[in-house]
């Protein structure tokens, strides 16, 4: 039977206002962040303009700065903020008992569905 | 005459904070409906459990907190049964059993078992000493233990953990607060308001250190001390765990009744059997668990509504919470995470200690946070709950309740500085009234920056810069342009790049959240661009006390090596003035096979450059570097890159001097000093100059009779030949203008200007005024060059192959979807 939620470990292990990264085989990277309150986000690794690891960005408050071009990402929404135009996929996040889990059918949508994978694009809102 | 029909039975679980306040709100209703037995785990009556805190800091009685005394239990005809645990429920045949064997038989029946303190299983957590903070027998074994005096650890720094510090701190124990993030009580605060609370509790004598994470609580029997994972020891003789509580459900769970997180319940407080109920801490109501008391009272007038009177049904409950330390106020409420379409509104007043940052989403409040001066927090909290539009009051919002309602229609902070008499105060810190801002504005002064320095106001801490752009509005009407001649650092502040540099230095700041609330940033925690900017600026003005903090590094100085567009990276080793060994081409020729990298490239800077290489593998790649005798290059930093050479006098017809080993010097001073950009230094042995130090930031170029510095060279976009600065006769004096300008550069250049521009705006004059004519500065700056060189000149790479930071490297997990299973 397939749990509809993964877990990805305990919520220690991601450092605050900083991200890390789960591979999913076949399938998408995806970047899990926490921001500085301590909430956790997941979005698909892949920014909206050129693909660029939003692992490796700078988070601020609810968005990370990408690292290649400096598109800011909303955490929440996936969304590219101010002028840029673009969206990544998010994956639905729960903490519980100091560990996360992330719902099974988001991240594997991209496996599934292979032909979402380049370019990182949003379902439909 | 009796009554014939006898009453219906009522059994409560649980003589806590919402079992008894259910019995009440059951009997202010209908008195008589039920015969009421209540079981207790706790050995005494019903107390007001959030009163622990201030009993034990010893400004509250037992007496003092007792909700309802035993006379309540007379008066009603309840029956207490208090020491004596429900160990199991059977649901058929309506009965529940204590630990010492009565039974009793139920009509209705409540759960209120509230919750169980979490403890983390690190080894030593069922030592003697180590306890929770929940309920009496835990304040008794810390008073107890307070008693002797000593050293007390609490693990948590949330709401329960401070508070237990508080009292133990109060009670003459030296106590250490360990708290795994860096933002105590993170889950009502947000950094900065987390920042300002750290800091008083230091203040009052406290050791809090956050980011730090327990490996082990260490004893013989009993508690000793406790060891983080970073191999620090502290020694406790009392260690309390407050690192969260978990819904008590094992006789929920063990009846097979449905539970999640908590005890699943309906809008009336019914479990999955339509007879039991309930109620606290141990429910889960529509996904909701709470951990806090004004949503037990929403759920007991629901289920007292339901039972016995008529259903009103619980819609779940909004929370705010305060912190109950005297002296320290702290209020939160709502969500603060921010995202889409919310608007944060932050004022900062540094010199009274305030924070306030309330977040506004499609004209509503969801959330805020106050330090300081929580005396609009019931306003806000009032105004979120009701979802009350607040365009209208939407500028005034954040001066608070007075301000917002005292001036009607005209509430904005423009027509309220209109309305403001020429007498009245503008500026605080610098004691600027209105009618001299005005005044200064009609002799000439016709922006921000010209205010500023014309009379003074918001000079300082900024935080009146909108009133006084308010008059500068106000005063030249449309001849105010609004735009400044001198650009702020981001959207996140109103100063500039010098003026923060000069605040760091003054007022001694040391770490960014400091920065931020001294500065008065309108931004909870900065922006992609401030924050590396003052990460760089605390560590060139503290050299060894600054915090450098990772997470506000760009990702090549986080990971020590150059993203690439695919998201691999490339390493570059140093070598010394492009000097290079046999077994150093061996040591990475077999690196580059070994981490499959794709394309090995000799770079202008004369050293090689490995690319394609995984984020994962760089430590690995690293470590093997390092064994061949080799540090990281910076070839990602703002920082020095390299110093490159030419063959000089060691081999060349016409080389003057040996370049090639004054190169090297240069770069074993130089390497590894953080700068405000990147740093490349060149060394030609004649002028014919094939190191091109003529468009370097620090270029050499020996001639018969000494060495030519050149300064403020650049290739790039926009070529630019290098100044002369001076001629020198030896190495030694070449090598302390180097130092010496390079810390010029450090110590006053903007973030990300590079050498040429900087020059550009200061201009050479001034270069040589402190460093070719003022020998005494020259020689300050090239020591405090060395002073920072001792501290941050260590190969990173080697801290990285030795496991420092090995999360940053390695994925979290990874997802095998045919194999369904999380690795
Ligand atoms: C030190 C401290 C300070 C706090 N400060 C605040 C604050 O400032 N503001 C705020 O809103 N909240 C505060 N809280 C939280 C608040 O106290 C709780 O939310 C509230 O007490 C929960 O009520 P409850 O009835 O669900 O659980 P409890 O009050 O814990 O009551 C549950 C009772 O059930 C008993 N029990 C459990 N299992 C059994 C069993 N099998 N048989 C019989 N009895 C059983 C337990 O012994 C306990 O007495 C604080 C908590 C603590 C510990
Ligand atoms: C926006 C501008 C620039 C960017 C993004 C950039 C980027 C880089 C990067 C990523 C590297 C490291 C590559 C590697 O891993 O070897 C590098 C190295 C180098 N760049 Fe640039 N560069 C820029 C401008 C310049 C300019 C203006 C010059 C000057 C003339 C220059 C000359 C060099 C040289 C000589 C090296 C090799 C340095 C070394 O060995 O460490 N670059 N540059
Ligand atoms: S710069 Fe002069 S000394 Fe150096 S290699 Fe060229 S010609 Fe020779
Ligand atoms: S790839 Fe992210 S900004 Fe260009």
């Amino acid at each position: 039977m397939n749990p509809e939620w993964l877990d990805i470990g305990p919520l220690d292990q991601l450092p605050a206002m900083g991200a890390r990264t789960l591979p999913v085989r076949g399938g998408e990277e995806i970047a899990i962040f926490r921001t500085a309150n301590g909430q956790v986000y997941a979005l698909v690794n892949k920014c909206p303009h050129k693909q660029g690891p939003l692992s490796q960005g700078i988070v601020h408050d609810t968005t990370v700065t990408c690292p290649l071009h400096n598109w800011r990402i909303s955490l929440v929404s996936g969304k590219a903020l101010g002028e840029d135009e673009g969206c990544v996929p998010t994956i639905p996040v729960k903490i519980d008992g100091g560990r996360m889990f992330l719902k099974r059918d988001a991240v594997l949508a991209s496996v599934e569905t292979p032909k979402l994978a380049e370019p990182a694009q949003c379902k439909a809102a | 005459m009796l009554n014939p029909v006898p009453k219906l039975h009522l059994v409560v679980i649980g003589n806590g904070m919402a079992g008894c306040r259910a019995v009440e709100e059951i009997l202010e209703r209908d008195a008589s409906r039920f015969r009421i037995t209540i079981f207790g785990a706790e050995p005494r009556v019903n107390y007001n459990r959030i009163m622990l805190s201030p009993l034990l800091a010893g400004e509250k009685s037992f007496e003092d907190i007792i909700i309802n005394g035993q006379e309540w239990y007379d008066d009603n005809g309840i029956d207490l049964v208090a020491g004596d645990p429900v160990v199991a429920i059977d649901r058929a045949a309506k009965t529940v059993t204590s630990q010492s064997g009565r039974v009793e038989v139920y009509d209705k029946l409540i759960l209120a078992t509230g919750s169980d303190p979490f403890i983390i299983p690190v080894p030593g957590h069922d030592l003697q000493g180590v306890i929770s903070f929940r309920d009496m027998d835990d304040v008794g074994t810390m008073l107890r233990a307070a008693s002797s005096g000593g050293d007390a650890v609490v693990i948590g720094g949330g709401l329960l953990g401070l508070e237990a510090a508080h009292g133990l701190s109060l009670r003459g124990m030296k106590v250490t607060v360990i708290h795994l993030m860096n933002t105590l009580m993170e889950r009502q605060l947000d950094e900065a308001a987390g920042w300002l609370l750290k800091t008083e509790l230091e203040k009052r004598g406290q050791q809090i250190l956050t980011t730090a994470d327990t490996a082990e609580i260490c004893g013989d029997g009993k508690v000793e001390g406790v060891r983080l994972k970073d191999g620090r020891e502290i020694p406790a003789s009392i260690v309390v765990m407050a690192v969260g509580i978990r819904p008590n459900v094992k006789l929920a769970r063990d009846a097979g009744l449905a539970i999640g997180r908590g005890i699943h319940v309906d809008d009336h407080l019914v479990t999955s059997d339509a007879n039991i109920m309930s109620v606290g801490e141990c429910v889960e109501h529509s996904g909701q668990v709470y951990g806090l008391v004004a949503p037990i009272w929403d759920m007991c007038r629901s289920l007292a509504d339901g039972l016995v009177a008529e259903p009103s049904g619980y819609t779940g409950s909004v929370t705010s919470t305060k912190l109950k330390v005297s002296g320290i106020d702290v209020f939160s409420a709502g969500d603060f995470s921010g995202g889409d379409g919310c608007e944060d509104i932050v004022m900062r007043d540094a010199a009274r200690g305030v924070y306030k940052r309330v977040i506004v989403k499609e004209d509503k409040i969801v959330g805020a946070v106050l330090y300081g001066d929580t005396a609009d927090g019931n306003w806000y909290f009032d105004l979120l709950k009701k979802q009350e539009d607040v365009s209208e009051i939407r500028d005034a919002l954040i001066f608070g309740q007075a301000f917002a309602n005292g001036g009607g229609a005209g509430s904005s902070p423009f027509d309220a500085v209109a309305a403001l008499g020429d007498d009245a105060e503008i500026c605080g810190c610098n004691g600027v009234s209105k009618g001299k801002v005005v005044a200064c504005i009609n002799n000439g002064a016709h922006d921000l920056d010209a205010v500023r320095s014309g009379c003074k106001a918001s000079a300082s801490c900024g935080q009146c810069t909108n009133l006084v752009e308010g008059l500068l509005a106000l005063t030249l009407g449309d001849e105010f342009a609004g735009e400044r001649q001198v650009k702020p650092m981001c959207k996140c502040t109103s100063f500039t790049h010098e003026d923060v540099r000069k605040a760091i230095v003054e007022k001694e700041l040391k770490s960014i959240p400091e920065v931020m609330q001294a500065q008065h940033w309108t931004t909870p925690d900065g922006c992609a661009s401030c924050r590396p900017a003052l990460n760089y600026y605390l560590l060139c003005a503290w050299p060894g006390e600054a915090v450098d903090d990772q997470q506000s590094r760009f990702t090549n100085e986080r990971m020590h090596a150059n993203i690439q567009k695919d998201g691999t990276y490339s390493v570059v080793p140093r070598m010394w003035g492009g000097v290079t060994t046999p077994n150093e081409l061996r040591a990475i020729a077999d690196a580059a096979d070994k981490y499959g990298a794709r394309m090995v490239k000799v770079t202008g800077g004369q050293r090689l450059d490995l690319f394609g290489i995984k984020k994962e593998d760089l430590p690995a790649i690293w470590a093997d570097l390092n064994a061949a005798g080799m540090v990281s290059g910076h070839a990602y930093g703002k920082a020095l890159r390299t110093v490159k050479t030419c063959v000089g006098s060691e081999w060349c017809r016409f080389g003057t001097q040996d370049s090639t080993g004054l190169g090297i010097k240069t770069e074993q001073m130089t390497w590894g000093s953080w700068m405000p950009h990147k740093f490349k230094i060149a060394v030609s042995g004649c002028p014919r100059n094939c190191a091109e130090a003529t468009i370097k930031d620090f270029g050499v170029i020996c001639v018969d009779s000494g060495y030519e510095l050149l300064v403020g060279g650049n290739g790039g976009i926009h070529l630019r030949g290098t100044d002369l600065l001076c001629k020198v006769a030896t190495e030694e004096e070449t090598l302390e203008y180097c130092a010496a300008f390079i810390q010029l550069y450090r110590e006053e250049a903007r973030y990300l200007d590079r050498t040429a521009p900087w020059i550009e705006r200061v201009g050479i004059d001034y270069v040589k005024s402190r460093i070719v004519e003022d020998e005494a500065g020259r020689k300050a700056l090239a020591e405090r060059f060395a002073f920072s060189q001792s501290i941050y000149q260590v190969d990173p790479w080697a801290k990285r192959a030795a496991g420092e930071d090995a999360k940053l490297h390695q994925h979290l997990a990874e997802v095998r979807p045919f194999a369904g299973a999380v690795a």
